[in-house]
C-alpha cells in the first residue's frame, strides 16, 4: 500500500490518494471517481506502449530512435513549430518544452488559452487578492462559487478545502460558513448552497459592475434587472452577505472567464475584491477552480522564466505575449503555423472544429498515454510517462502552490524515464539536427 | 511628395511583421536599399522583396514620403507601425497592428484592417474605409494607458474594446460596435454612429462616448444625468437629442466620465 499519493487529474491535486498495486490492477483509496478513472490507466491495455510514425496514413511502430529522429525533422523543418505543453505533465517537462521553443523561434502555449486563460489575463489587469487553500479552510466564512459547478468539476474541493473541513476559526466547518453559488443553472452546488443567484447566461459583468455600484453607494443602473435576471433587492443581499463575512472566497469558474466579457469579467470579479479588501474592512480572497491538474504549473513557470503565463511567441527571439495573436487557437484559426507538437493534451478536441482540422493537416508530434483524437491525428506518437504515478516532478495546485510528487511505480518504458526525459533527448535530437 | 508602390509578389503562408513598411523607413532610400529592408516571418529575417515587387524611391525625409501598396496584405502586420510622418495608402485588406503606436502622417487602408488598429496610437490620421476588428485604438495587454492622441476614422464596423484605456485624441466608428467600447477611458472622444452591445464606457473615469444607436446591454454603473441637443466637439458634431450619463460609479465614487446614448434609440434607459 503506498499512501500520501497526489492525484494527476484536477487542479485540487489531493495529496492523501492511496494505492495498492498489483500485476495487473490497482486499488485506489480517497480519491473521487475522476481520479480514479486516472489510476487504472496505469494498467490499462488501452495504453500506448510502442513509439509509432505515420507512413502512408497508417502508424507503424518504430524504434524509439526513430520516432525520435522523425519527431525533430518535423520541428526543425517548419518555419514556425508551435509548441502546446499540457497540463498532464509536469512543470519539469513544461520548462524543457519553453526552451526548444525559444531554441526554434516558435510558440509555446498550454491548456490555460482553452480554460482559465482569460483568468490569467484579469489578474495582469487588475491584480490579484490571492490566498492558499489552507488560508480559506481556516478562516473563510462566506465562500462564493462563482460560474462554477464544484461538486461535479471537482469532487473534493468542498470536501478537502472549501466548505465542509473544520478551521482553526471556522470550527464547526459547513455550519460556521454561508455558501453563495452564482450559476445560471441549478447545479447540484446551487442545491447545496444559501443562496442560489441564477443570473442571465453571459451577464457575470454586469452583475459585478453592479455589486461594485452597490458597494460604492449608488444605486445600479434599472435596466442590469433585465440584462442579469436578478433582482437589485438580491444583488444587496448578496452585497450585505458578503460585507458581513470575516472572511470571504471567491472561487471563480469558467462561467466567469469563458462566457461572453472573458477577461473583463475576472478584472471586474477582481476589483469587487480590491474594494471590499481596500475600503469595507472584509478580507476578501479569490482565486480559480483550475481544471486540469498542473494547468497552474504552465503559467507559473513560463512566467518566472519568461515573463508571461501562456501564449509565448518567441519568433523574434525574444518572448512576446498577445492573446488572439500569440495564442494556439487563434494561430491555429489563421493558419499561422506549418507544424505542431502537443504533450500530455487532447489538444484535438478541446480547439475548435477549424482549428483542429488545420492541426490534423500540418505535420504533428504527440506525446501521450493513451489513443484519442490528437495522437490519432500525429504523425509521430512518443509514449507517455503518467506524472505522479510512475515518475517524480513538480505541480503547481489550484491556488498556485508547488508541490512536490513521488511516484508509486516507474515508467514501463526502457528509452524513457518521463515526458520531461523524453524532450530532453528530443532537444538534443533537434540541436544535433540544427548544427 | 516621392511615391513607392510596393505590389505583393507572393502568396503568404506564415504571417509576416513588417514595421519597416513605413514613411521613416523608406526616406532617404533608393529602390534596392528598399528591396533589402528587413520583415520578419516566424524566426526568419527576410527581404523586403522576398513579398513585395518595389517601384520607385523614398522621398527626402519621411514627410516627403507616400507609400501605396497596391493589393491585399491581409497576412501582414505592423504596416506603419510607430510612424511619424508621411502616408501610406493600402488598396486592400491589412493584417494586426496597421499603424500601432504611430506618432504623425496618415494611413489610408482602403479595405479591411485587422485587430489591434492603431493601437495605443499617440498622433496622426488612421482611416479604415472597411471593417476592423477587435482591440481598435485600444491598449496593450496589461497596460492600462491606450491612445493618447491622433485621429481613428472607420468607416465600417468595429467590434470590442475600441479605445480601451483611451485618454486623448477621437475615435469616430461609423457603422456598430460591440462590448467593452472606451472601457478605462480616461480622457478624448469616442463616437458610435450605430449601435453598441455591451459594456459600454464601463471602468470609465473621464472622456466622452457618444453611441448615437441601440445599447442593447447598458452599463449598470451609470447614472443619469440629463438630456442634450446637437453635441459638437470641435470638428465633430452629432445631430438629435441625446441622455448623458456618468459613470462608471462602478470603479469610482467619482468619475468623469461621460456617456450620450441617442434618445431615439434608447427610450428605456
Ligand atoms: S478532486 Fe481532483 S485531484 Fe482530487 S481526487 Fe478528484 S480528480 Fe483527483
Amino acid at each position: 500500500m503506498f499512501k500520501n499519493i497526489f492525484c494527476p487529474v484536477c487542479g485540487a491535486s489531493c495529496d492523501d490518494v492511496q494505492v495498492e498495486l498489483k500485476d495487473n490492477s490497482i486499488t485506489v483509496k480517497n480519491a473521487c471517481k475522476m481520479g480514479n478513472a486516472k489510476f487504472q490507466e496505469v494498467v490499462s491495455e488501452h495504453r500506448i506502449r510502442k513509439p509509432m510514425v505515420k507512413k502512408d496514413g497508417e502508424f507503424v511502430e518504430v524504434s524509439w530512435e526513430e520516432a525520435l529522429t522523425k519527431a525533430a525533422e518535423i520541428l526543425t523543418a517548419s518555419k514556425k513549430p508551435m509548441l502546446f505543453m499540457g497540463s498532464e505533465t509536469s512543470c519539469e517537462a513544461q520548462e524543457v518544452g519553453l526552451h526548444i521553443g525559444e531554441y526554434l523561434g516558435g510558440t509555446v502555449d498550454s491548456n490555460a488559452t482553452i480554460c482559465h486563460g482569460p483568468t490569467v489575463m484579469g489578474i495582469q489587469e487588475a491584480g490579484c487578492a490571492a490566498a492558499t487553500a489552507g488560508t480559506k479552510k481556516n478562516r473563510s466564512d462566506v465562500n462564493i462559487y462563482w460560474g462554477n459547478n464544484p461538486l461535479e468539476s471537482m469532487p473534493r474541493h468542498m470536501s478537502k478545502y472549501g466548505i465542509f473541513p473544520r478551521g482553526y476559526w471556522t470550527k464547526r466547518g459547513r455550519f460556521d460558513r454561508k455558501v453563495i453559488t452564482v450559476d445560471p443553472r441549478r447545479t447540484p452546488t446551487a442545491d447545496a448552497s444559501d443562496l442560489h443567484v441564477q443570473l442571465n447566461p453571459n451577464s457575470d459583468y454586469e452583475l459585478f459592475n453592479a455589486l461594485l455600484t452597490i458597494l460604492n453607494g449608488k444605486e445600479p443602473h434599472h435596466s442590469v434587472e433585465k440584462v442579469t435576471g436578478v433582482p437589485i433587492s438580491i444583488m444587496e443581499e448578496m452585497a450585505d452577505m458578503i460585507l458581513d463575512a470575516n472572511f470571504a472566497s471567491f472561487a471563480v469558474g469558467l462561467g466567469v472567464s469563458s462566457s461572453y466579457g472573458k477577461y473583463r469579467n475576472i478584472e471586474m470579479a477582481l476589483n469587487v475584491v480590491k474594494e471590499l479588501n481596500n475600503n469595507h474592512g472584509t478580507k476578501a480572497s479569490i482565486g480559480a477552480l483550475r481544471g486540469h491538474c498542473n494547468v497552474a504549473g504552465f503559467n507559473m513557470v513560463a512566467s518566472y522564466l519568461y515573463g508571461y503565463p501562456f501564449g509565448l511567441d518567441f519568433t523574434r527571439g525574444y518572448p512576446r505575449y498577445n492573446p488572439g495573436e500569440t495564442t494556439c487557437v487563434d494561430i491555429l484559426r489563421e493558419k499561422d503555423t506549418d507544424a505542431a507538437m502537443v504533450v500530455g493534451a487532447d489538444l484535438m478536441a478541446h480547439t475548435p472544429a477549424n482549428c483542429a482540422s488545420y492541426l490534423a493537416e500540418i505535420p504533428m508530434v504527440c506525446i501521450d498515454i493513451a489513443p484519442g483524437p490528437t495522437p490519432t491525428a500525429a504523425d509521430v506518437i512518443l509514449p507517455g510517462v503518467i506524472d505522479a504515478m510512475e515518475c517524480d516532478g513538480t505541480f503547481y495546485r489550484l491556488d498556485n502552490v508547488s508541490v512536490y510528487f513521488k511516484p508509486f511505480t516507474t515508467s514501463p518504458f526502457d528509452f524513457t524515464e518521463s515526458n520531461e526525459d523524453t524532450l530532453k533527448q528530443l532537444f538534443a535530437k533537434i540541436k544535433e539536427l540544427k548544427s | 511628395m516621392t511615391e513607392v508602390v510596393l505590389t505583393p509578389n507572393t502568396e503568404i503562408d506564415i504571417k509576416i511583421e513588417a514595421d519597416v513598411i513605413k514613411p521613416d523607413e523608406f526616406a532617404g532610400k533608393s529602390k534596392e536599399e528598399i528591396e533589402q529592408l528587413i520583415v520578419w516571418q516566424g524566426p526568419d529575417k527576410l527581404p523586403l522583396k522576398n513579398f513585395f515587387d518595389v517601384e520607385g524611391k523614398g522621398g527626402s525625409s519621411a514627410e516627403e514620403t507616400s507609400i501605396v501598396i497596391k493589393g491585399d496584405v491581409a497576412r501582414v502586420k505592423m504596416i506603419g507601425a510607430e510612424m511619424t510622418a508621411g502616408k501610406i495608402t493600402i488598396q486592400g485588406s491589412t493584417g494586426l497592428k496597421v499603424g500601432a503606436e504611430m506618432k504623425g502622417g496618415e494611413i489610408v487602408v482602403e479595405g479591411d484592417a485587422d485587430s489591434w488598429a492603431g493601437t495605443e496610437m499617440k498622433g496622426g490620421l488612421l482611416h479604415v474605409k472597411g471593417n476592423t476588428v477587435d482591440h481598435l485604438g485600444c491598449a496593450y495587454r496589461g497596460s492600462w494607458k491606450g491612445m493618447t492622441g491622433g485621429r481613428i476614422v472607420v468607416d465600417g464596423n468595429a467590434q470590442s474594446q475600441i479605445g480601451g484605456g483611451l485618454t486623448g485624441g477621437e475615435i469616430i466608428v461609423n457603422g456598430n460596435a460591440e462590448n467593452f467600447c472606451g472601457i478605462r477611458q480616461s480622457g478624448g472622444l469616442i463616437v458610435i454612429r450605430g449601435n453598441a452591445i455591451r459594456a459600454i464606457g464601463a471602468e470609465m473615469s473621464g472622456g466622452t462616448i457618444v453611441v448615437e444607436g441601440h445599447i442593447t446591454n447598458f452599463t449598470p454603473g451609470m447614472q443619469y444625468e440629463d438630456e442634450q441637443y446637437d453635441l459638437c466637439f470641435e470638428d465633430i458634431e452629432c445631430g438629435g437629442v441625446f441622455k448623458k450619463f456618468t459613470g462608471d460609479f462602478a470603479i469610482s465614487k467619482k468619475p468623469k466620465g461621460v456617456l450620450y446614448a441617442g434618445k431615439e434609440a434608447n427610450l428605456e434607459l
